[in-house]
């Protein structure tokens, strides 16, 4: 009997067929999504060359070789005077926020630690006190912080001629924190150089010590001779040479201070507001991870009989790192990105130099934030690949 | 009377109470201040922490501050040290600034309206046994537009331009925007990201990684600066609008990765259960799947919506005034120049009752989820 080819399902109508099979449908899917995004750009494309033809601007990086004309007050690291270029004030805008970025870190970090600790003590009073202040500071936005920080710094604290003054070597006035700078001599590099060598030593010689101590379970004490080393190493390098080191102390001289190194009030305040800002969430995720280590570790490590520091060093804290590092990452990402607040107190990063005044003088508005997005873009990336190289050392190896 | 005694067989001796050192507020003390020597110090050191702290802060804020007064000066006149203590008088003088930004005096009854209607809507997403929840769900969804329609005006409205939004009621607006949009979008993302498609999975891996790798700052600066540049040439509209595209499409990221933390909790038995029944893709997902990962990532999505709130202050560096612009702007006035502590403080206040409020109900929902489970 010959069969209609219309009675039997799944053979009426070749398109269901092929929307009925899997992989054909996936293949429709994606190639239906590729067009979709690639008209979309194509559109988006030819939007921004019509718009750019229609006020005769073009699309060239070429403003970054003129000068920049505006002056940047702070810039540690290199030269820069207001006959520039752009390009250097790109520089100078990314080495500030990198800064901000890489200062905030460290203070966050300390501080939250810290707080995470104070927030286990089993002093009820103690305990209570951080806990206001992370929940007051954590729930106010940390625009406000900043402001509030740079407003303090700038209209309650005294002028130059009245400043704060501890041991007549460090300033602290509303023109910002003076401090001495160290001043190297040239035959300072041996010094560095030295530090260098002993710290590379410090690092093999802790990877022998801990195959040793794998191998025999002989232990050194690791710590010291790796404190001892680079110390000891540095202090005779720097004695032999000379003591090749003078200070530059701050002075005040007319209406401000000369000398000394000037750390600014924008830098300050923002530098201030985004570490503890952040702390108070790093304390949370500290509790949070030393909480996760079951008590039955501790214990079970009194058992085998290690110390009370062993018992940190070797059981609670390995544990605990596992747990803190992700977020910690996040929250690294998050100083960094936060940093661009920066603009709304005048500190000059790389969101107020290219994408503020840049921006504003040559009306590049494409060119400039493609820079600052990417400038972003990379910092996280890097950030974000650190951490996922410690988090895959550190993850527990199961069998 | 002469003493009962009772003999007691061995091991059936009722337990003697504590002895009085170590329960009660001694027992407290004792223990949660005192414990050890170190603790002691600490408790010490914590005590005259509070105390140069607390009393003068009270003193400035509360006892000694002046609420009525036409200005600074006249202020200041008030009080027995001048710039001794609070003004409050400054805020009160602008709180309708504060609260409508420059909406027009005469319309304000519709964004008080719009607070309303907004209590409404989060009662009827809230509160799951209340009668009626279905409707007040859609009205939830509705929400919005309503609103929209009723701040804007047009359609028997008078116009009001966007502009004139400032204050709390931008706050409310740009979170609530982003929040209502970014759910559904955010949904999306992170079921693209999860997909088993390599073009969809990767180009939305794209987006969310692209967005959460920027400061939202910079994204506020391409929605003033060089959005229009997109679009067709001739389409102006306006920054309020592209404000909340922007905020809308940064938050989206933010919740896909907290709702692909919820879906990657989800066992795959229950996807495995979805397909045996013979689900498609849409109803397995829109039936089993996503009310149990939306459920376990409630959390997750109110954190999340605590930090948008708090980032809508980034808004005045665009030249919005959101209540911490209003009080920048409104401390060039002359007349009351000088009060940058008060205006802090009253917005950081305002800021911090909605957050700390929001995050107390995650960490509510947070146990009571748990418990069920």
């Amino acid at each position: 009997m010959a069969v209609n080819s219309e009675t039997v399902p799944g053979t009426r109508n070749s398109l269901t067929r092929l929307w009925n099979n899997q992989q054909a449908r996936s293949v429709i899917i994606q190639i239906v999504t590729v067009t979709i995004v690639f008209a979309l750009l194509a559109l988006i494309l030819r939007n921004v060359v019509n718009n750019l033809e229609a006020i005769g601007k073009e699309f060239s990086f070429k403003f970054l070789l003129s000068p920049a004309a505006y002056d940047i007050t702070f810039s540690p690291f290199i030269e820069y005077t207001s006959r520039s270029t752009h390009l250097r004030a790109a520089v100078v805008g990314i080495l500030n926020t990198l800064l901000v970025a890489a200062c905030g870190i460290v203070l966050a970090t300390v501080m939250g630690f810290l707080m995470g600790i104070l927030r286990l003590s089993r002093n009820w009073l103690v305990n209570r006190m951080v806990y206001c202040f992370l929940e007051f500071t954590r729930n106010v936005p940390v625009l406000l912080h900043i402001l509030f920080l740079h407003g303090i710094i700038v209209t309650q604290l005294n002028p130059p001629r009245q400043a704060m003054n501890f041991a007549d070597s460090f300033f602290l006035s509303n023109r910002g924190f003076y401090i001495p700078q160290p001043v190297w001599e040239p035959i300072g590099w041996i010094i560095a150089v030295v530090f260098l060598i002993s710290v590379t030593f410090v690092f093999f010689f802790r990877r022998w010590a801990k195959k040793v101590q794998d191998e025999t379970g002989r232990v050194y004490p690791v710590f010291w001779i790796s404190a001892g080393v680079i110390v000891g190493a540095t202090a005779v390098a720097f004695f032999a040479t000379g003591t090749p080191l003078s200070w530059s102390i701050p002075e005040l001289r007319g209406f401000n201070f000369k000398g000394g190194l000037a750390i600014k009030p924008e830098f300050i305040a923002l530098w201030l507001a985004l570490s503890y800002y952040t702390s108070c969430f790093i304390a949370e995720i500290v509790r949070a991870g030393i909480l996760a280590v079951s008590y039955g570790q501790t214990e079970a490590a009194g058992a085998l009989g290690l110390t009370r520091n062993r018992t940190l060093q070797l059981i609670v804290i390995p544990q605990a790192i596992r747990v803190i590092v992700p977020p910690l990452a996040s929250q690294y990402l998050n100083i960094t990105k936060n940093s661009s607040l920066a603009i709304a107190i005048g500190y000059m990063d790389v969101v107020a130099t290219v994408g503020g005044i840049t921006l504003m003088q040559t009306g590049k508005e494409m060119e400039t934030m493609i820079i600052v997005l990417l400038t972003y873009l990379v910092i996280s990336l890097v950030i974000s690949g650190f951490m996922n190289w410690f988090n895959k050392k550190t993850a527990l190896v199961e069998r | 009377m002469a003493e009962v005694t009772r003999t007691y067989k061995v091991g059936q001796h009722p337990d003697l109470p504590p002895p009085r050192s170590e329960v009660g507020v001694i027992g407290w003390v004792k223990y949660n201040l005192l414990s050890t020597p170190f603790n002691v110090i600490m408790t010490l050191l914590a005590l005259w922490f509070l105390w140069s702290i607390i009393p003068p802060l009270f003193e400035w804020a509360v006892l000694d501050s002046v609420w009525t007064a036409e200005s600074r000066k006249a202020c200041w006149a008030k009080m027995e040290v001048p710039e001794g203590a609070a003004c409050w008088a400054f805020i009160k003088d602008r709180i309708g600034l504060y609260i409508y930004g420059f909406y027009p005096a005469e319309l304000r009854w519709r964004v008080n309206l719009s607070f309303v209607l907004l209590v409404l809507a989060i009662v009827s997403v809230l509160y799951e046994n209340m009668p009626g929840r279905k409707f007040g769900l859609w009205y939830a969804v509705a929400f919005p537009f309503i609103t929209g329609w009723l701040l804007v005006g047009g359609l028997g409205l008078t116009h009001v331009e966007t502009d004139q939004f400032g204050g709390i009621m931008l706050t409310f607006i740009i979170g609530i925007t982003g929040i209502s949009f970014s759910l559904p979008i955010g949904i999306l993302l992170a079921l693209g990201r999860r997909s088993t498609l390599p073009v969809i999975r990767i180009l939305c891996v794209l987006i969310i990684e692209f967005i959460r790798g920027v400061p939202l700052i910079a994204l506020l600066f391409i929605a003033s600066t060089m959005l229009n540049y997109f679009l067709p040439p001739g389409t102006a509209f306006d920054l309020l609008l592209r404000v909340l595209i922007m905020v809308t499409l940064f938050q989206s990221a933010y919740i896909a990765e907290v709702i692909r933390g919820g879906l990657q909790g989800i066992p795959n038995g229950q996807y495995e259960a979805a397909d045996s029944l013979g689900l498609t893709y849409a109803k397995s997902h829109l039936l089993i799947i996503l009310p149990q990962a939306l459920k376990i990532s409630i959390p997750g999505i109110v954190n999340t919506f605590i930090g948008l709130f708090k980032d809508t202050t980034l808004v005045l560096i665009i030249g919005m005034l959101d209540p911490l612009g209003v009080g920048r702007a409104s401390l060039a006035d002359a007349v009351w120049a000088g009060l940058a502590r008060e205006v802090y403080i009253f917005v950081a206040i305002f800021f911090f009752i909605c957050c700390f409020g929001m995050s107390r109900y995650s960490l509510w929902l947070e146990k009571r989820l748990s418990t069920e489970n």
